[in-house]
């Protein structure tokens, strides 16, 4: 059904006309030309297109765009702030977690929203958490290591 | 000087400043070109250059991608190193056709030992330049100058000219003459691990791959596919598909598209044809195909060859003989094939994620009845290939739906389209007669390759009476029905079955012999490099010796691509109710020469490890005769976070070598490594890829 629908993208109230029950995926990378957001299996099997509705991670690609009504959706365009990477994208660039980078915006949220969740996650909670996060190019072992690295380092920011 | 005569192509060439023209060495010993579909007459006279700017900045034009490999990074460090600039000035324009020149493709490791030496020396060939215009301009000799940083000094006067200024209104054309090289130990930017050059793009989300292209009034297209390879389109019904609000169908021949604006609803489109096709003709399936292969295989080749078998098996006391088989697997990079491409009068401008640019412009052009001249392929970053974007139909559909269309098309394959399309690795039965001689020895060795490609089937053991044979490949050239559906290089070709075959049958015969693994290895070899990783990944691995089956769970293999050599120890952990495998521990020594970048080194090992686990335990593709049955991730099982064992990666810099490259190599010694801990585990040998 088409319909007005409001909600936050990244921090900023947004408000488009849309058919509610197309993806939210496409929503992003057609509508919204934001195509940090990954297409990857369309079927939620990947993580490629990972955001976070409410601090939850969500496929992004299975998820109906009229779901997020009156939400907050948090991309990997807004994970920056400002000029400044957040520190888990600091940690992916220190441990060069990523290789050919598709998956990268998929990891990125998906440990933000475990980092939001849980302050001192062992390695193995890491690895189940971002189980169904799917990397090709065998970047899992620094991919755990920068999600340790951040946690330490949002930790002491805490503190 | 002569000037290259492909030249006048490259825009960018104008201008004032300094350019270097780079000649490549031909590529025949890597890649065996001859065998490669769509290959081009590779130019002796131009594969890259370099300029520096007025302003100072250094670009370097090549036509190699970045896939993830890293490429963008280690190729600049090794320009930087020579030319005597900062890392972080030099800026790689890669694949792009309409500025970069020819280059075959990205694929066979060949980045590094290919274009390092050339810009290492096109560097060199610059700094070379500026330092005798330096002198020259400065008054004095060219032996008290020092480049740094872009700047030339001379310290005795305290005197200093930057490299922009120099070529300041000034144009130098040059090619590479022998300007000399620094050395491993003057080394300043070779050996660093910088942050790779694509590293804040890509943890931001800005980095842009094919799909993310928008153009003005550009459409999405879904294109209406058989249910399998051979099935031919009967009728399709499009007029539900039309009712939809913006959607537009094409049809040319047996091409039947529906585009849109938005992708999700020219999928929506898509789901509403309803086509019919022609019966598939019945082929084999994942369970028959290795007897078909058998039976439809080419005439097999001798690709080595010396003593007597009859001779060898004379001496031997004890024959062992085993059938060693892999199954297809795919490539599944994240990022599905992916192109856009646009039309404006009788020229066209293809983005799209490939390895071979250069491959892709006569492919387009011949499907549009252009001018290969008047076709621009443009690469952005690629979402992964391992050899599964060598070439790139998408790229064709989309140029050809562009044409038809009148506006810009985008087609991004769904991951049902991505299985059904790709080129698989091939399946491939492998067979090894071997004996062994009272003493231990290895008296004779046959080895039968059918499927997989004969690169590294011949054994670097050193037998005294060897036969090698290799039937058919990954490089095309395969008989009519072979193969039900496309095959191609993957993740070192041919090389990961057989050293799967060849390592396996190298623990069994060590365990008949009644030797531990290592010491029967050691045995059989002279060749340094690989005594040396070996015996590194000993030391490194705590190795202990025993004969197996030990009951430990741990396994040894080693092996060679593209010169590189790799010795890998892993343990494993078998649950002997369920069979499962747990791979607890993988420790790799890698010869790859000069390491040009530790950190990138590292990554790609790490990657080849990682990726070498789902060939070995679980990738497996399942068909029916051309029916893929593979849709998505659900039956395809990747590697995944808590399948990750203990990695430790020992890099051996071997500084009399060139730097050689490292997306590959390791990879080959994964299923064996993983097959040899099984057996050490539980004393059953396993024979076929996956071992599920």
């Amino acid at each position: 059904m088409q319909r007005t629908l409001s909600f936050t993208l990244n921090n900023k109230p947004t408000r488009i006309d849309v058919d509610d029950q197309r993806m939210l995926l496409w929503v992003l990378r057609s509508d919204l030309a934001l195509t940090g957001t990954k297409f990857g299996c369309g079927e939620g099997l990947c993580g490629a297109c990972t955001v976070l509705v409410d601090g939850r991670a969500v496929r992004s690609c299975s998820t109906p765009v009229g779901d997020i009504a009156g939400k907050h959706v948090l991309t990997i365009e807004g994970v920056q702030q400002g000029d400044r990477l957040h520190p888990i994208q600091e940690a992916f660039v220190k441990h060069h977690a990523f290789q050919c980078g598709y998956c990268t915006s998929g990891m990125v949220l998906a440990a933000h929203a475990l980092l939001s969740a849980s302050k001192s996650p062992t390695r193995e909670e890491i690895a189940h958490h971002m189980e169904d996060n799917l990397c090709r190019c065998g970047a899992h072992k620094r991919i755990l290591e920068a999600v340790e690295d951040a946690a330490a380092a949002l930790k002491g920011g805490a503190e | 000087m002569k000037t290259p005569l492909s030249r006048r192509e490259f825009g960018a060439i104008a201008g004032s400043g300094l350019f270097v023209f780079i000649s490549a060495p031909a590529l025949r010993a890597y890649q065996e070109p001859e065998r490669l579909p769509m290959r081009q007459g590779y130019p002796a006279d131009l594969n890259a250059y370099l300029r520096v700017a007025p302003d100072g900045a250094v670009t370097c034009f090549v036509g190699k991608v970045e896939l993830g490999q890293g490429a963008m990074t280690s190729l600049a460090q090794m320009l930087a190193e020579e030319l005597g600039v900062a890392f972080d000035s030099v800026k790689m324009i890669m694949g792009d056709t309409g500025q970069c020149p020819y280059d075959m493709g990205t694929f066979g490791s060949m980045c590094t030992p290919m274009f390092g030496p050339v810009l290492r020396r096109a560097g060199a060939e610059a700094r070379a330049t500026l330092l005798a215009m330096a002198a020259e301009q400065l008054q004095v000799p060219v032996e008290r100058l020092q480049a740094k940083e872009g700047v030339i000094t001379d310290p005795a006067q305290k005197k200093s000219v930057a490299y922009g200024s120099l070529v300041q209104g000034r144009r130098i054309e040059k090619r590479v003459e022998q300007a000399p090289l620094h050395t491993a130990a003057q080394f300043s930017v070779i050996g660093q691990s910088p942050q790779r050059k694509d590293a804040i793009e890509k943890v931001t989300g800005k980095a842009r791959y094919a799909g993310d292209l928008a153009r003005p009034g550009m459409l999405c297209a879904r294109i209406v596919r058989p249910p399998a390879h051979g099935a031919r389109l009967k009728s399709a019904d499009t007029s539900a598909a039309e009712k939809l609000p913006g959607v537009r169908v094409i049809r040319d021949g047996g091409l039947v598209a529906v585009l849109h604006q938005h992708r999700d609803i020219a999928d929506r489109a898509l789901g509403l044809v309803q086509a019919e096709f022609e019966p598939a003709p019945d082929g084999p399936d994942d369970r028959t195909i290795f007897e078909h292969l058998l039976q439809h295989g080419p005439q097999p080749r001798v690709v080595a060859e010396a003593g007597s078998l009859a001779e060898g098996e004379k001496l031997s006391s004890t024959v062992v003989e085993q059938t060693y088989l892999n199954a297809y697997v795919s490539h599944a990079p994240i990022e599905t094939h992916s192109a856009v491409a646009e039309v404006s009068g009788d020229k066209v401008t293809v983005w799209a994620a490939t390895q071979a640019p250069f491959s892709v412009r006569p492919a387009v052009a011949q499907t549009l009845g252009m001018k290969p001249e008047n076709v621009r392929v443009i690469t952005p970053f690629v979402g992964g290939g391992f050899g599964g974007k060598s070439g790139a139909p998408q790229a064709v559909e989309a140029a050809r739906l562009a044409k038809l269309a009148g506006v810009p098309v985008q087609v991004v394959w769904d991951r049902a389209e991505e299985f059904f399309f790709d080129t698989f690795r091939p399946a491939a039965v492998m067979k090894v007669r071997s004996g062994l001689t009272a003493s231990g020895k290895i008296g004779f060795w046959e080895m039968q390759v059918v499927g997989a490609g004969e690169r590294e089937a011949k054994t670097f053991y050193d037998v005294p009476h060897q036969r090698t044979t290799s039937a058919g490949g990954w490089q095309g050239g395969n008989p009519p029905g072979m193969h039900p559906f496309g095959v191609g290089p993957w993740r070192a070709p041919s090389v990961n079955s057989n050293s799967f075959a060849r390592e396996s049958q190298m623990d069994l015969l060590a365990a008949k012999a009644g030797v531990d693994p290592f010491e029967f290895r050691m045995r059989h070899l002279t060749d340094r490099r690989l005594r040396r990783v070996l015996e590194t990944v000993l030391g490194q691995s705590g190795w202990r010796p025993a004969k197996a089956p030990s009951g430990r769970g741990i396994g040894l293999a080693c092996g060679v691509y593209s010169n590189a050599c790799v010795a890998t120890v892993a343990e494993v952990a078998v649950d002997r109710k369920t069979g499962a495998v747990h791979v607890k521990r993988v420790v790799s020594a890698v010869d790859s020469g000069i390491i040009v970048n530790p950190d990138g080194a590292r990554q790609q090992i790490e990657g080849s490890i990682t990726m070498g686990l789902g060939q070995a335990l679980t990738e497996e593709v399942h068909f029916r005769g051309g029916a893929v049955l593979e849709r998505n991730f659900d039956s395809y099982e990747l590697p995944r976070f808590s399948w990750l064992p203990k990695i430790e990666v020992t890099l051996i810099d071997n500084r009399e070598m060139p730097a050689l490259g490292l997306g590959e190599p390791p990879i080959v010694t994964i299923a064996p490594v993983i097959a040899n801990a099984i057996f050490d585990a539980t004393g059953a040998r396993l024979l076929q890829l996956p071992m599920t």
